[in-house]
């Protein structure tokens, strides 16, 4: 890991929101809880993600780019981001347990969500990271571009974990097939596509 | 004399166009509308609000087909085509938009309530947000190219974007709206492609709308195409 800093400044960035949270609303309900933990969770993944494309400076590109294929390339930043994610995931949802209560009726299933939705959301901004990294002021293209995409994944992630809360709704397995089937569409569409933002 | 046979051949779709879209616009004013409760005459908005999506689906497939055709290439032309044809289809679906909007203030909206205040209950419809998140996305590709400054880094990246945003505009209008429960007509199957649920009186004007509208869509692009090939000229040479 060369920049520590950066992972211990997303940690502290989960830490501080869930914290100031927890400052302004004690014990919120089930749907407020739920609410409020999706939307951290996109804002931690663009700060965790963005960082991944849009700090590497020109040399290291151009290091990378002589020592490794275009696929192999996105594919390890793929599977390094989503790690990241799902251990910032983790720890976001333990911190929003301890300070928020916990109104979550079936537990691993909405763990299992975490960590499907990190990973759902890790890929898209990703891939999104390596359009706006071509863009100027490219922390804010990343957003513009970023937020419409991610809706249609997190209302079926929301909706699904609307059914953790609440033990008279059920989750279909069919909409977390859709979520997984999206994911696949994506890590190849990121294959296929990056080779031509790679060439500079 | 084949050059005159083949400017004929290049105009007939545009009279196509005028002609299916004089007869739409005229048979939906007088075509026989089944009476419905809460429907009644409103349904003769069906030959302009599914129209217009149509219309836009079909440009925004023509815009990512060049985009393809421009990665294959790296021809300049097709990413002038692709922008203007992403361009028409996004004014394509704010009128899809709007006359949604007017059907459904007649439809939906609590006659007791005024349509602004009952915004908040009506916003929250599957559809509406598929909708409006698909214009955000092809909104944001429009910001994506001004934001890059050298031509050949535009064209690469907006098509690159232009090919991902296309297949997660499947998702967004096609698939989770109709996981969601919603008062929008067409809860399972394609709504828009059901023949049957429209009178036979209907049916007749419904297609040749939809083929109407698509084909003047075409055609103000190509205008906007060959106006800005002839502004891009000494570029493209």
């Amino acid at each position: 890991m060369r920049q520590q800093y950066s992972f211990y400044g997303i940690l502290l960035y989960i830490g501080a929101t869930i914290f100031v949270l927890f400052l302004a609303i004690q014990e919120p309900e089930g749907k407020v809880w739920n609410g409020l933990f999706w939307t951290i969770q996109l804002f931690v993944c663009i700060n965790a993600v963005a960082k991944s494309f849009l700090q590497e400076s020109r040399q290291r590109m151009l290091y990378f780019y002589s020592i490794a294929s275009p696929a192999d390339f996105v594919l390890a930043k793929l599977l390094f981001n989503a790690l990241l994610m799902l251990a910032m995931s983790l720890t976001a949802l333990l911190l929003f347990r301890l300070f928020l209560g916990n109104p979550i009726e079936r537990v691993w299933a909405f763990t299992g969500l975490v960590l499907l939705g990190g990973l759902s959301l890790s890929l898209v901004f990703t891939f999104l990271a390596a359009i706006a990294a071509k863009a100027q002021q490219n922390a804010a293209i990343m957003a513009i571009l970023g937020f419409p995409l991610i809706v249609p994944q997190l209302l079926v992630l929301m909706k699904l974990s609307n059914a953790a809360f609440n033990p008279i709704l059920t989750m279909h397995t069919s909409h977390v097939l859709l979520l997984l089937a999206l994911d696949a569409m994506i890590i190849l569409l990121a294959v296929i596509l990056f080779p031509f933002l790679w060439k500079d | 004399m084949a050059t005159a046979k083949n400017k004929k051949n290049r105009y007939w779709w545009k009279v196509l166009c005028v002609v299916l879209l004089v007869y739409a616009v005229a048979g939906g004013l007088l075509v026989k509308i089944p009476d419905l409760p809460a429907l009644e005459e409103t349904s003769r908005n069906l030959f302009y609000h599914v129209a217009m999506w149509m219309a836009m689906m079909t440009l925004f497939t023509v815009s990512v087909v060049n985009s393809i055709r421009y990665l294959r290439t790296f021809n300049l032309k097709y990413d002038i085509y692709a922008k203007q044809y992403a361009n028409v289809g996004i004014l394509f679906g704010l009128l899809g938009y709007g006359t949604g909007a007017i059907w459904m203030s007649y439809t939906w909206a609590d006659p007791n309530n005024p349509t602004f205040d009952s915004f908040e209950s009506v916003a929250r419809e599957p559809k509406l947000i598929g909708a409006a998140t698909a214009l955000l996305i092809y909104a944001a590709y429009l910001v994506l190219r001004d934001s890059i400054t050298d031509m050949d880094k535009r064209a690469r990246t907006a098509a690159v974007y232009n090919i991902f945003a296309f297949a997660m505009l499947f998702p967004t209008i096609w698939i989770v709206p109709r996981l969601l429960p919603s008062l929008h007509p067409g809860q399972d199957g394609n709504p828009a492609m059901n023949f049957k649920d429209v009178s036979s009186d209907m049916r007749k004007v419904q297609l040749p709308a939809y083929i109407g509208w698509t084909l003047l869509g075409v055609w103000i692009t190509t205008l906007k195409i060959r106006y800005n090939l002839l502004k891009e000229k000494n570029m493209l040479s």
